[in-house]
């Protein structure tokens, strides 16, 4: 590991105002086949800072989607200790309301919704006045270049517009935390790159915390302020802190590194 | 697409209309009571339509399916939904209904004059038992095929259980009510001719048994179109709020 890797560790291991704080926490599921069970996550332990956007790097099946459910308070942990703005997500279902938005790997729009309403769900959901929900629907919407699709069903809308539509619909309840497990993978190249610009834009206009999960790695450099990458069962293998300031050298030294990491776990599975 | 619909309303005229053609010939052929030429037929269904106390006959009988369709829908969409949340409930509940499933419409007929003295409480009954297991199965489809990533976006914002129903449940199971319903009326027309005919004083199955005392064919057959000319109107009001609620549904451009 490098010099600036190790920092970045160091660094991470003490975050001030820790959102999101998993300790030793451990995941198993039953084998389908009966016979025993399997780990998805291995004793993980992370802090995320508030303001922080996250990349989570692995190979498919590494748990990286087992640690989101958690977070998402969608499962709960086996053992171990996984709390979320000092609560535990799965436990207090209604603390969460409106504090989390989670845009997927697919777009998930309700098909009888018009794109508005998809993403006036969760503020019908938490309650929001019709006419405000509508509003505020309706500038998410704007912000994200679908004027004039306000009324037009998901199946009348690319898939790159779709995606900007469960973007919006996961802003608009104004969470405090936004995950996102690989929401650009289906998208062509040129559509992933403008919503990755967009998408990060977004969370640092409007001081998100963001998780982002995704399996590439220029992505996931792209995105974050640290790069986490884990292997299989989900433990941290290697993490980086990525500023703004940083030179070419040292990103491309970080790139080779996760690469590296990577190449072990590849390594594994042969 | 207009051309195609007027092309298909034209080809089932021209099926009714060779139906009625060939039922006219058989008239020439065989005595009144067996065959009664068409316009005899016809003059008869108009006589019910436009006849007030013959009317309410018919009346009544499309108000004991929809009291009979809405208590088994009712029902069924509440056991569909227990069955769904519950494996428990489940091993409870399926076995009656399959059972129920078994039993003939007949039976059930019997067993309503038998157990009930009031008729539209044995007719409810029997259009109840009858349709019920079929109701809950169609809505439990309907319910378990709800998509499992919709479900978890949905939880994600947290809701309450009365809006997870209403924003997420009861739109995914909506076409499976529709389809329910649209099965269930076909059925639930057959049943209450049966029901009426056996244990009713007053309906359509009533006016058919005393046709077929009276031997008149004529009669028998303008009763009949009354519950078919029912059935199809039901039929496209039950189309034209599907074609309503699932508008979103795409349409392929090779449709268009």
């Amino acid at each position: 590991m490098s010099e600036l890797a190790a920092q970045t560790a160091e660094t991470t291991s003490t975050v001030r105002e820790p959102v999101i704080r998993f300790e030793e926490v451990t995941k198993t599921f039953d084998r389908p086949d009966g016979r025993g069970e399997f780990v998805a996550v291995d004793r993980l332990s992370f802090d995320i800072g508030k303001g922080e956007i996250v990349a989570v790097l692995g190979k498919t099946g590494c748990g990286k989607s087992t640690m989101f459910n958690i977070v998402a308070g969608l499962i709960e942990a086996t053992s171990g200790k996984a709390s979320v703005i000092g609560h535990n997500p799965f436990r207090e279902f209604a603390f969460f309301r409106g504090k989390i938005g989670i845009v997927f790997q697919g777009d998930r729009l309700m098909p009888w919704r018009s794109a508005l309403d998809n993403v006036r769900l969760g503020l019908q959901i938490l309650d929001c006045e019709a006419r405000e929900a509508e509003a505020k629907a309706g500038r998410w919407l704007e912000r994200l270049g679908l004027s004039g699709h306000e009324h037009d069903y998901p199946h009348a809308l690319s898939g790159g517009m779709r995606q900007r539509v469960s973007i919006a619909r996961a802003f608009a309840v104004d969470p405090e935390i936004l995950l996102c497990d690989e929401p650009f993978s289906a998208l062509d190249e040129m559509t992933a790159r403008d919503l990755r610009a967009e998408f990060v834009r977004l969370v640092r206009q409007n001081e998100k915390t963001a998780v982002f999960i995704t399996h590439q790695i220029n992505e996931a450099m792209e995105i974050g302020d640290r790069v986490m990458v884990f292997h299989r069962p989900a433990r941290i293998a290697y993490q980086a802190r990525l500023t703004r300031e940083m030179g070419a050298a040292d990103r491309e030294t970080v790139r080779s590194e996760i690469m590296q990491v990577l190449a072990i776990d590849r390594a594994d599975d042969a | 697409m207009k051309n195609t619909r007027t092309l298909r309303i034209l080809q089932a005229a021209v099926s009714m209309l060779a139906l009625a053609g060939a039922w006219q010939i058989l008239s020439y052929a065989f005595p009144p009571f067996l065959f009664p030429p068409v316009p005899a037929i016809i003059s008869r269904t108009i006589e019910i339509l436009i006849t007030g106390s013959l009317l309410s006959d018919v009346l009544l009988t499309a108000w004991r399916i929809f009291a009979g369709l809405f208590g088994a829908f009712t029902v069924g969409g509440f056991l569909a939904l227990v069955i769904g949340q519950s494996r428990t409930a489940e091993n409870f509940i399926t076995p009656v209904l399959t059972f129920f499933q078994g039993i003939p419409a007949l039976s059930w007929v019997v067993f309503a004059i038998i157990w009930f003295h009031g008729i539209e409480f044995r007719v409810w009954f029997i259009m109840l038992m009858t349709t019920l297991p079929a109701f809950t199965f169609q809505i439990l489809d309907a319910f378990r095929s709800m998509s499992k990533d919709l479900f978890e976006m949905t939880m994600s914002f947290r809701p309450s259980r009365t809006k997870l129903f209403r924003y997420l449940i009861v739109p995914t199971i909506l076409p499976g009510i529709l389809t329910a319903w649209k099965v269930n009326l076909c059925n639930a027309a057959r049943v209450v001719v049966v029901a009426e005919l056996v244990g009713a004083t007053g309906g359509v199955g009533y006016e058919l048994l005393k046709q077929q005392q009276l031997f008149d064919m004529a009669g028998a057959m303008a009763w009949t179109l009354q519950l078919v000319l029912f059935v199809l109107i039901a039929q496209q009001t039950i189309n034209a709020i599907e074609a309503w609620t699932l508008r979103y549904r795409a349409v392929s451009e090779r449709a268009m």
